[in-house]
């Protein structure tokens, strides 16, 4: 992997921001896009943008083919076995309220459970807490220990036959720790084979690792491109067909009917039924682009090179006096959570910024993770393929000259 | 002094500034001297939530004139407040609410006000003008 080569692709990364080089280490949030991608969304709007499924002419075939080809790309990239598993959504977000609302219609009852972990992102706590209200389920969470490893055995033990859904992510973004939902989810099978059915949110698991949604076996898989060097405002959700296609839809409107009278509607097929709507018909084909420069660059290599960042930041950070890291489980993706003592992560973020590093800093959208470690928040750094040795240098001495400022 | 030459002298010290990094040391150091609100004022009553940072402001009015205290566990927004209160505190209510916050852009600090940075100055003002027009109605 020429890292060179790579960077040129990202012309955004080519600025300075308060009169520094940019350094963007908040891939967590969001991934810069490569000019591939970004091209991609200018040409359908050049060249071809047209509505899909609907018209006989010319560029609304040619529209409909290259959004059904995004299908194809994304079934192939997280290997599903049949296109119409995959569903073209907002974001992760979105693909799990998808799920938490259809299974709360017919699925989910009163007294049964959902489970999932202390470490999930509000998109994986408050659907559920949702569904639960609507059904009178109860919302269960598995907690994770002083270094944020998942208490796999805790969670085995919350699994009863009264649990009807589990859904836990595979990577936190919040400590970067990776679960081992392989383990997980043959666990929950042997127990209650198909009567508990398995979501995973993906959102930080799919930029930094392959996925196989076959080899898991789990129900649902949720992620965003925007994560992913694709753009915002898409995302998807995998669902098992058997499954899916007996599920009430989320949405109602165009294109996920079959007949519609005044009185009854007959709904479309997958996966057409859960896409009502006009839907971000670029975002997929850009999607698509991204999906082909993450494979064309090597998932592995992707992750090989990532992981030796984090390595290397890991190291470096440790010599930076009252440094504790949130987060230190032996297997992490991609994400260096921290705070230091005596400093407020948000001042550190401000000082850091004035020297062109961009970080998170709060509660990453995780407030459990940030409850159990008794602090307001952390500041987060967080790698993409783009990012370099030398700039996680300029990372580690802009934040010793905060340190330093602050104290 | 009135609220506008407690400005004034707030733009005429940083104007010494020429880089941020004495700037922010200044508002460090600013959020370092603030004067401790009593902390029986630290109540969820007086907290206002940021995503970011937490501020707590406490009002009393003595003869007429608005006092603040305030605090946040941020030390740049402590900074920030400290400023606000130089201006803000001790004037009657009539003028406070007549006031506005152009001095924090004058010094280059307009980011840290942005209603969109959720570190709870931006409803921390807003507070602030709420005390006056509660306040002057006693
Ligand atoms: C683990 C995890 N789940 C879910 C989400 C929500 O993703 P989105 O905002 O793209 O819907 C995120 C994004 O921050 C995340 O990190």
């Amino acid at each position: 992997m020429d890292i060179n080569q790579i960077r040129a692709q990202f012309p955004i990364l080519n600025q300075e921001i308060n009169k520094r080089p940019l350094v963007y280490f908040d891939n967590g949030a969001t991934s810069q896009k490569p000019l591939r991608v970004i091209e991609s969304i200018s040409n359908y709007y050049l060249h071809y943008n047209s509505n899909v499924h609907r018209g006989v002419h010319t560029l609304s075939q040619k529209a409909t083919d290259k959004y059904e080809q995004a299908r194809q790309k994304v079934r192939q990239f997280i290997n599903a076995n049949h296109s119409e598993e995959i569903i073209f959504t907002r974001g992760t977000t979105e693909s799990i309220n998808l799920v938490a609302f259809s299974l709360s219609q017919n699925f989910l009852q009163q007294g049964e459970e959902v489970l999932i972990s202390e470490m999930e992102h509000h998109s994986n706590i408050v659907p559920w807490q949702m569904a639960c209200e609507r059904t009178g389920a109860k919302l269960k969470a598995a907690s994770f220990d002083e270094k944020g490893i998942l208490n796999v055995e805790e969670l085995k033990n919350l699994v009863s036959e009264k649990t009807k859904i589990v859904a836990l992510t595979q990577v936190s973004n919040a400590l970067g720790t990776i679960n081992p939902i392989k383990e997980i989810i043959d666990y929950v099978r042997s127990k209650n084979g198909n009567n508990t059915l398995i979501l995973i949110d993906g959102a930080q698991a799919v930029p930094h690792l392959s996925v196989d949604v076959q080899a898991l076996d789990c129900d649902f898989y949720a992620f965003s491109g925007h994560k992913m060097y694709a753009p915002t405002g898409i995302g998807v959700l995998y669902g098992k067909k058997e499954l899916m296609s007996q599920m009430t839809p989320y949405q109602g409107g165009g294109d996920m009917i079959k007949t519609v009278t005044i009185e009854k509607t007959e709904y479309n097929e997958l996966p057409y039924r859960f896409e009502a709507g006009t839907p971000n018909i670029s975002g997929a084909i850009a999607l698509s682009e991204a999906i082909d420069f993450m494979l064309e660059t090597g998932v592995n290599e992707i992750a090989r090179h990532e992981h030796e960042l984090l390595t290397y930041a890991t190291e470096k950070i440790k010599t930076v006096s009252g440094v504790k890291i949130i987060g230190e489980a032996p297997n992490k993706a991609g994400v260096l959570s921290f705070v230091v003592d005596g400093t407020h992560p948000s001042d550190i973020g401000v000082l850091l910024d004035k020297m062109g590093v961009a970080v998170r800093t709060g509660h990453h959208c995780a407030e459990p993770v940030m409850d159990k470690f008794n602090i307001p928040g952390t500041v987060r750094a967080s790698f993409a393929v783009y990012n370099t040795r030398q700039e996680v240098d300029i990372f580690i001495a802009a934040l010793e000259k905060a340190v330093n400022l602050l104290r | 002094m009135t609220i506008q030459e407690a400005q004034q002298e707030i733009i005429d010290d940083f104007a010494f500034f020429d880089d941020w990094m004495d700037k922010y040391e200044h508002i460090i150091e600013l959020g370092k001297e603030l004067p401790q609100i009593d902390e029986k004022y630290k109540t969820d009553e007086n907290l206002i939530k940021g995503c970011q940072s937490r501020v707590w402001l406490h009002a009393e009015n003595k003869d007429g004139k608005i006092y603040y205290s305030a605090d946040s566990d941020a030390i740049i927004a402590k900074g920030i407040i400290s400023l606000l209160l130089k201006v803000f505190s001790g004037h009657t209510p009539e003028e406070i609410l007549a006031a506005n916050t152009d001095f924090i852009n004058e010094i280059g600090l307009q980011e840290h006000l942005s209603p969109t940075r959720s570190n709870g100055l931006v409803s921390m003002i807003k507070q602030i003008k709420n005390y006056a027009l509660a306040l002057s109605n006693n």
